[in-house]
């Protein structure tokens, strides 16, 4: 078979690489230029660098692979740095992990592997893509710590049908040990960012860097709406956040909403942080409809808990009860559905409620 | 496999390393010794000079090796800028290569003064508007012989005849032109020219600058003084002398050379107009090199059709190549007035000195066939 595998030059996708030439596939490795520094040129730090590229184009070469770098800066920055300042914008707190696969890898990568005659798209996650009664199904990774199926839970049929995740079938260690035993020269490479294009600093130094302004400055409120101080700019708040609030109020208070229009940042105790009750749209199923059995488990972290929880689905609109309160749930976050390891699907959470 | 990507680099020919050999290990020595072995090595280096000088209708002092045409570019446009006091000015056009532009970029960040002189929507400059730019604080004005994206010619001896009078220097970089075009300095008028030995057949990492005798221009690379103090550096004899011997193969073979490419280049543009309806040709109203071929394909990605192209056994190009691979949208292109879209379905190519008759229609037939298949 064809295989296109998507190679950041990390670990997990050279191996992913190396897996397919060995199940004997016409294997052709590409790196997706998602970024690049003010002068056009690859950065030198963060993601997408140059000495990532180069990792994967020799792991490549090891493996006597074609490679290519393909250029999808434009779609990445409007699809989903663009949309990553204008959550933050909206005081909404967004994943663009979940929006690079849905707008990106599984989307513009897919249709440009068709045009190169290529049946199958690889990338390094940790999930697994099985068959089971002719239906295509998504499955959280082996390896628990590392399973990415929370990102990956917009995926569709049309898309599971022509993706494969080979080292959602490995633990974290079975991958490094695999890549020493085939001497790939990312083998010991360290675990990327979370967002890549941040790169190490903080989210809020790039919001200030690439959107100045965004950052507006307003008041603290306590949960009665009186104003008990001045923040410098809501977007550098996320529901749930402790420290760097820069007020001395006694006892610890956590940001438990925050209000785009009025540029407020509510102040409350942890008990305020409790959420019962989560609305989302652009639900996505994998089945391509919401199960029949609405008792399922929601987990609304990357690497968090899936919750017991039940949903009612509208027209792309959800509405998720979880059995018992949970904390700190933030507008702009994905919320995932699973039955047991299975992904049922996925939506963007809008609102939240404590009742 | 068919290897149509010339203007980027060409295969060395056997001759030329034949001549480079004995100086890998033999004839080692470094050529500003005052021994035998030094002796041999300053012998070969000179007569590569006098060989190189001879076939540019330049003599031999007025040569400056150097490590490739980008830096023969950089020697010729921070050299004349910043020869004598203060930072003289350039001019030159939004078409050149990179090895130019960036050295105006790092001049203007010096504190020098850099014109554009606009292009036309062929990329090509007017001759009276470059010469209505030039004011008595220009050092230097650039303009390439053929841009190595499309093949145009520019009129860089109309430029030069339209200044013959003015106190600047002109330059021009032939890298591109070299295999396909008979050079002569004084003809052509100018007073510094790039070449670069692996457009045509020679080795990568050598390249030349003519300086006309009595060019005041700086070095950009400071040491010990070789070349007349204009690059410094221990000399790259085996390089020189594959450089001159691949100038002699390609000024002997050049008629030959240009008639076989010329033959396959239309070959292919025409095969490929008649199979692709609505294939474009970028640079066609105007002389352009017979080696380039530079087409648009309506609705291909050309990103995807190399990847396809690779496959098939063509080695062809979106543009210039850049460095991390990633293809992206040419500055020539876009000064030609094309759009971010219009620019993605570009593709270049390049035949040279080991292009076979046939290669033009054959080439022809796989774009097509890929084309075809994208879009079905």
């Amino acid at each position: 078979m064809k295989v296109l595998v998507a190679m950041s030059g990390g670990v997990d996708s050279s191996v992913a690489a190396a897996m397919m030439v060995d199940q004997g596939h016409e294997v052709l490795g590409v790196t997706l230029k998602l970024w690049s520094g003010p002068d056009g040129q690859a950065p030198t730090a963060g993601c997408c660098t140059v000495s990532d590229g180069e990792d994967a184009r020799r792991v490549a070469a090891q493996l006597g692979i074609p490679y290519y770098v393909l250029d999808y800066s434009d779609v990445f920055m409007a699809g989903v740095v663009d949309r990553f300042i204008e959550d933050y914008a909206q005081g909404r707190t967004p994943n663009p992990c979940v929006e690079c696969n849905r707008t990106i890898k599984f989307d513009r990568l897919l249709s440009q592997a068709a045009e190169f005659d290529v049946e199958l798209v690889v990338t390094g996650h940790y999930a697994q893509v099985v068959e089971r009664d002719g239906r295509w199904m998504l499955r959280r990774g082996v390896d628990l710590l590392k399973d990415q199926s929370y990102v990956l839970s917009m995926l569709g049929q049309d898309q599971l049908a022509k993706v494969r995740f080979p080292v959602g079938w490995l633990n974290k260690a079975e991958t490094r040990e695999l890549a020493a035993a085939l001497s790939l020269r990312t083998a010991d490479k360290a675990e990327s960012q979370d967002i890549c294009f941040v790169g190490d600093r903080d989210y809020r130094s790039f919001l200030s860097d690439v959107a100045p302004g965004v950052a507006v400055a307003g008041d603290f409120v306590d949960r009665d709406g009186s104003i008990i101080g001045q923040h410098d700019g809501y977007t550098n708040f996320t529901i749930g956040q402790r420290r760097g609030i820069g007020l001395a109020l006694g006892e610890p208070h956590y940001v438990t909403a925050i209000d785009s229009t009025s540029a407020t940042v509510t102040l409350g105790r942890k008990d305020d942080l409790a959420v019962r009750t989560v609305y989302a749209s652009d639900a996505s199923w994998v089945d391509g409809e919401p199960p029949v059995d609405p008792n399922v488990e929601a987990q609304f972290r990357a690497h968090g808990v899936a919750a017991p929880a039940m949903f009612w689905e509208n027209g792309g609109e959800v509405e998720v009860r979880f059995a018992a309160p949970q904390t700190a749930i933030a507008a702009g976050q994905t919320i995932a559905f699973y039955q047991g390891d299975d992904v049922l699907g996925g939506a963007i959470i809008t609102a939240t409620s404590r009742d | 496999m068919y290897y149509v990507d010339h203007a980027a680099t060409t295969p060395m020919r056997p001759e030329v390393w034949a001549a480079m050999e004995p100086f890998v290990a033999d004839a080692f020595g470094n050529s500003s010794g005052s021994h035998g072995v030094s002796r041999r090595a300053k012998n070969a280096l000179e007569e590569a000079r006098e060989h190189a000088a001879g076939l540019i209708g330049a003599r031999p002092l007025e040569i400056v090796f150097t490590g490739g045409g980008t830096e023969a570019d950089n020697l010729a446009v921070k050299g004349a800028c910043l020869a004598g006091d203060g930072i003289g000015g350039l001019v030159t056009s939004p078409t050149e290569h990179e090895a130019v532009l960036e050295s105006a970029a790092f001049l203007e960040r010096l504190g020098g003064r850099v014109s554009l002189v606009a292009v036309d929507d062929l990329g090509l400059v007017d001759p009276e508007a470059v010469a209505a730019m030039v004011d008595d604080q220009t050092a230097v004005v650039s303009i390439m012989l053929a841009n190595n994206e499309t093949g145009a010619i520019q009129p860089v001896g109309e430029v030069a005849a339209a200044l013959h009078d003015r106190n600047v220097l002109i330059h021009s970089d032939a890298v591109q032109a070299f295999g396909t075009r008979r050079i002569d300095v004084d003809t052509l008028g100018v007073d510094l020219l790039s070449l670069a030995a692996h457009k045509f057949g020679g080795p990568r990492g050598v390249g030349l600058l003519f300086v006309r005798e009595g060019s005041a221009i700086e070095a950009v690379i400071h040491g010990g003084g070789q070349e007349l103090g204009r690059r410094s550096g221990t000399h790259n004899v085996m390089g020189a002398v594959g450089m001159a011997t691949a100038m002699g193969l390609a000024d002997k073979h050049r008629d030959d050379v240009v008639e076989l490419v010329a033959n396959e280049r239309d070959a292919f543009e025409t095969m490929l107009s008649q199979r692709l309806a609505g294939t474009g040709i970028t640079v066609a109203a105007v002389e352009r090199l017979a080696s380039h071929s530079h087409i648009s394909i309506p609705g291909i990605r050309n990103e995807t059709l190399l990847v396809r192209l690779d496959r098939a056994g063509v080695a062809a190009s979106a543009a210039s190549a850049c460095q991390s691979g990633a293809a992206t949208v040419s500055h020539v292109l876009k000064a030609m007035g094309m759009t971010l879209d219009e620019a993605r379905e570009c593709l270049r190519v390049s035949f040279g000195w080991t292009t076979q008759p046939g290669d033009g229609g054959a080439v022809a037939k796989i774009v097509a066939q890929e084309v075809e298949a994208l879009r079905s």
